[in-house]
């Protein structure tokens, strides 16, 4: 299911170039693609400016960024190496109720259980990536994600001594943050606190994405095969990025515990893995920033249609998703695809 | 607590159970089978494969409890009536998109998932729809000691024989030779003269009036409400994934196996309850990645 | 509880500040938020809410005690996490100054927390699991809980002649509940119960389970399940041939929910059900409201959750004439504990020790009235039942 060829250059090595040459090439294009530019800077401060100027909307925009987040880890296993998932839920939500669990029984310091979080669902990813590996089309791949999701689900719900069951996790209490900031109703450090981690997190991700590394998994992505005998080690490095992915989707888990102090079976719900696939290929595919505006869009057409009519608004959503995709969704996204060229330094 | 274990080794109590099973998954099968040729053959996902499903339950119960018709008579309606939508909606949506990538499918078809729920409610309302079998269907029978529900012989017969003509059409018809070969080489076919398009929709259109047949029947069985095609839409998946997507035999094959496994695993290991299916799923794709039967 | 007793001062300091010392105001309008599952697998728990709500507000006038009322619905889809987003954003944003519906026990509870840090009533229309209002003390109920109900069809069965129970719930919060209260009550009767099943939520087919049952011939089976579920459950022990088999089907009345209850058909009539509520109560009272319901809403028959709304819009405007139009949450609640008043389900109030609703449980058993239709028709009464899980009988 790749979705996008345009290629950077300065993976496949020119014959009859000196070592040296490539090396300097290949560094020289790699420093291209991972620098910053002005497009970027403003989404940024866009955001920034957002948490300032939008207090009346921090509550929203704190979903809109743990979705943003959730939908980002999933990019990064199916934009840059190509692998569908319909069972990130999974990850996002054993995040969600370590997070929460840890805030009972050990400690109710954010950061803490915001990590902790995360390793438990990375933990998960490495164990189940093996999975992924296994010889086979798409929809298996998708299938067996899914069928992960829907095991912890249910696990979730016999296990009510542990997780409440279906009535939820009671007693969820997040400490302030740096024991200075009180998570407050309005959301104001809850907000700040998600877009803080989320913009860590991106940065992180961006690295990664623009590294050798990120180049080799694009490389695998394209072709396995061809990745294979150019000697990319495929295997591990799935299983590498996966493991990733895993631990940023449990991150963003751990974070909507945190935030709404509350953790219920909806976060391992088939829904979860399915709207945030929705998200991301709503946003775009493969360019990190596709899962946070799929995340924007998606979020603030349910609040404006739902308010309008609570019954009804997923018909919109639904003709707008249609819609889009008759357009067609590279139109759409022509904008900033083309910006992000432009970024990349005009490699095309 | 329990007792009564003694009376769980009775054959005839397996048969029964045998039977449950086997009629949950023909429903199965006959509600997935259009996916697992649009899917399968075709290579197109299509998410909104329940909502055809729903338009036939709804044909069913709306005939039946607003028009007075008998069950027996709604049914060509279950079929005809989301076949025609079906074929619509092929020609002048879904063709569209045979050649985009299957995330912009995904999207598309979920969008229509989303419309045709929506849809629904608001014509007729969020509640179950429910209807009353003729009275010939319902309560059971004794053959050779084994208790059979009527309704569950009924559907065990229906779905086999359209198994059995689904294969034939398939395996042994001009029409089938076509759709495989328009399947296979969309150009080779066109060169050959065959009107891949009117193939296509005709194809589209009898995958979903299948699953509007299976909707009416599913009404009785799996209950029929405006969430119909998102609650089942991952059992279709489950079945055209298992089976594979070479053929019908497959996806009939994994059908019948997961229907079994559910009704048996329920009853003799109740505490595995919801899991069954997705262990079994999970084992099965381990086993064999490309499902039972691959291409 | 240290911690969130330290804070709660920080809160009500910033929650005054937003909302602008609105208590006395009087004359503003007071916004009521509805936050219901519009959409999703549970809208119509969320549409008969609204609906005898709207019907309530509609009957007595949007102005109670010099405040004008405005209702303002919002869909949560049945998910928990939206439910508290949506009720916070209602609180500092909208200034909404009470919080109302909650159609399942997780939303009702994740938003708890924040009824008690924003001190703002919670008005519980549709969740039944008994904890919910020990979780704030801001939370009342204007529904009922599953012991409620229970408690009273184990008594019920055992004094009618049956001894061995197979018990048969949806495996999910209420379900466990509800056998763990029959299991006990039944017991200490002396009663035994033979097996319990559980049913996975999302569960299509209940051959495996009635088949279980009919191998134990117990004399009745208990069920609770979700109420869209109660019907395929009938009709599959009817077809199984287990009315015939002298096994009692008993049941919570979400099974035969008015609702629907007119197209489950003749299997229906197998049932005998407890429940607070039904669309066919004879009283004045239940006749206006079911014939109001109607008028407003062609097609629909008003089911418990309608009843639940309409109560908890009644419990809100006579705890405002109370307060004389003071709507400071504080006041509000305390008002509303111990208030008593003439339901369409019958004599019901408010325990001023749990916040939980005191109301009679009847049995009924469903009948075919002279206009054709099914109704659950009440043929036995155990009156003002108070939750048992609270009040320790």
């Amino acid at each position: 299911m790749s979705t996008r060829t345009a290629f950077s250059p300065g993976t496949v090595p020119l014959r009859g170039a000196a070592p040296t040459d490539l090396q300097a090439r290949a560094l020289r294009d790699l420093g291209r693609t991972g620098r910053w530019r002005p497009a970027e800077a403003l989404f940024w401060l866009a955001a920034l400016a957002s948490f300032f100027f939008l207090p009346d909307q921090h509550l929203l925009l704190t979903e809109v960024v743990i979705l943003g987040l959730f939908a980002l880890s999933l990019d990064l296993v199916l934009g840059y190496a190509g692998i569908v998932s319909l069972g990130h839920g999974a990850f996002f939500g054993l995040g969600a109720y370590v997070a929460g669990l840890v805030s009972i029984h050990l400690t109710g310091e954010p950061l803490t259980g915001l990590l902790l979080g995360g390793l438990a669902a990375g933990v998960l990813g490495f164990a189940t990536a093996p999975l992924l590996l296994l010889r086979a089309s798409d929809l298996t791949r998708l299938m067996v994600t899914l069928g992960i999701a829907m095991l912890l689900y249910e696990a979730a719900n016999k296990a009510a001594w542990l997780t409440g069951g279906a009535d939820g996790l009671q007693g969820v209490w997040i400490d302030p943050l740096f024991g200075r900031f009180e998570f407050d109703l309005f959301g104001t450090t809850a907000y700040g606190y998600a877009l803080a981690v989320t913009f860590l997190l991106f940065l992180i991700a961006r690295r990664i994405v623009t590294s050798p590394y990120g180049l080799s998994l694009r490389a695998i992505r394209d072709n396995a095969l061809r990745a294979n005998t150019i000697g990319v080690p495929v295997g591990r490095r799935l299983v590498a990025i996966y493991t990733l992915s895993a631990l940023y989707a449990g991150i963003a888990g751990a974070l909507l515990a945190q935030t709404t102090m509350f953790v219920s079976l909806d976060v391992l719900a088939f829904h979860r893995s399915a709207d945030v696939l929705l998200v991301l290929v709503l946003g775009g595919v493969g360019y990190l920033y596709g899962g946070l505006i799929g995340a924007i869009v998606f979020k603030l057409l349910q609040d404006v249609f739902s308010t309008i009519t609570p019954e009804y608004w997923m018909f919109w959503i639904g003709l707008v998703l249609v819609v889009i995709v008759l357009i067609g969704r590279d139109r759409i996204n022509a904008a900033p695809l083309a910006l992000w060229h432009r970024i990349r330094g005009g490699a095309k | 607590m329990s007792t009564a274990t003694t009376t769980t080794r009775d054959p005839a109590l397996m048969l029964t159970i045998l039977i449950d099973g086997i009629a949950y998954g023909m429903l199965l099968f006959v509600l997935a089978s259009g996916l697992a040729v649009t899917l399968g053959l075709m290579n197109f996902i299509n998410l909104a494969h329940g909502a055809f499903a729903l338009m036939g339950g709804y044909a069913t119960a709306l005939l039946m409890n607003r028009a007075g018709l008998p069950f027996l008579a709604t049914l060509p309606f279950a079929f005809l009536v989301p076949a025609l939508i079906g074929a619509v909606a092929e020609r002048t949506l879904y063709v569209r998109l045979y050649r985009r990538p299957h995330l912009d499918q995904v999207l598309f078809s979920i969008g229509l998932v989303f419309m045709a729920v929506t849809a629904a409610d608001w014509l007729f309302g969020s509640q179950q729809q429910l209807i009353t079998l003729p009275a010939w269907l319902q309560g059971r029978f004794e053959l050779a000691g084994v208790a059979i529900g009527r309704y569950r012989a009924f559907l065990i017969l229906v779905c086999a024989a359209l198994v059995v003509g689904l294969q034939f059409v398939l395996t042994r018809t001009r029409f089938g030779a076509r759709l495989r070969a328009a399947v296979d080489d969309q150009r080779a076919a066109r060169g050959l003269g065959i009107n891949v398009g009117v193939i296509f929709a005709s194809t589209f259109a009898v995958g979903s009036g299948l699953a509007g047949l299976g909707g009416a029947l599913g009404v009785e069985i799996l209950g029929m409400d405006p969430t119909f095609p998102l609650k089942f839409m991952v059992y279709f998946l489950i079945v055209v994934t298992v089976g594979g997507t070479a053929g019908l035999t497959g996806p009939f094959l994994a059908a019948l196996i997961i229907g079994v496994a559910d009704v048996a695993g329920k009853y003799y290991a109740p505490e595995l309850g919801a899991f069954m299916i997705y262990l079994l799923m999970i084992v099965i794709l381990i086993l064999r990645p490309q499902g039972l039967i691959a291409r | 509880m240290k911690r969130r007793d330290v804070l709660v001062g920080a809160m009500l300091a910033a929650t005054t500040m937003a909302t602008g010392l609105p208590a006395l105001a009087g004359g503003e309008p007071l916004k009521v938020g509805l936050i219901l599952p519009m959409s999703g697998p549970f809208a119509s728990t969320g549409r008969e809410i609204e609906a005898a709500a709207k019907l309530y507000v509609a009957e007595h006038g949007a102005e109670v005690a010099g405040r004008e009322i405005e209702l303002v619905v919002k869909d949560d889809a049945g998910v928990a996490d939206t439910t508290k987003r949506l009720a916070q954003e209602l609180i500092v944003r909208d200034k909404a100054e009470v919080i109302a519906g909650f159609g399942l026990t997780p939303l009702a509870l994740a938003a708890a927390p924040l009824a008690t840090r924003a001190k703002v009533p919670e008005i519980v229309m549709a969740a039944a699991t008994s904890s919910i209002t020990e979780q704030s003390p801001f939370v009342t109920r204007t529904s009922y809980t599953t012991p409620q109900v229970t408690s009273k069809i184990a008594e019920w069965a055992k004094a009618n002649g049956i001894s061995r129970v197979v018990t048969l719930v949806s495996d999910y919060g209420p379900g466990i509940d509800a056998e763990k209260t029959f299991a006990q009550v039944f017991d200490d009767l002396g009663g035994e119960v033979v097996d319990s099943l559980r049913v996975p939520l999302a569960n299509p087919d209940f051959a495996p389970f009635l088949q279980k049952v009919a191998d134990l011939k117990p004399d009745a089976v208990f069920v609770f399940v979700p109420s869209g579920v109660g019907a395929p459950f009938m009709k599959q022990f009817v077809e199984r041939g287990l009315d015939k088999s002298g096994i009692k089907l008993i049941a919570d009345g979400g099974v035969t929910d008015d609702d629907i209850l007119n197209s489950m058909g003749d299997p229906a009539l197998v049932a005998i059900t407890g429940f607070h509520y039904s669309a066919a109560h004879d009283s004045e009272a239940n006749k206006a409201f079911v014939e109001a319901f109607q008028k407003a809403n062609p097609g629909m028959r008003p089911n418990f959750m309608a009843v639940g709304g309409y109560d908890g819009m009644a419990l809100l405007y006579q705890a405002l004439e109370k307060t004389g139009g003071d709507s400071d949450g504080t006041a509000l609640i305390e008002a509303m504990k111990g208030l008593s008043w003439e339901s369409p389900r019958g004599p019901v109030s408010i325990d001023p020790e749990t916040r939980d609703i005191v109301q009679n449980v009847y049995m009924r058993r469903v009948e075919r009235g002279a206009d054709g239709e099914l109704w659950n028709v009440e043929f036995e009464t155990f009156e003002a039942v108070k939750d048992p899980a609270k009040s320790g009988s």
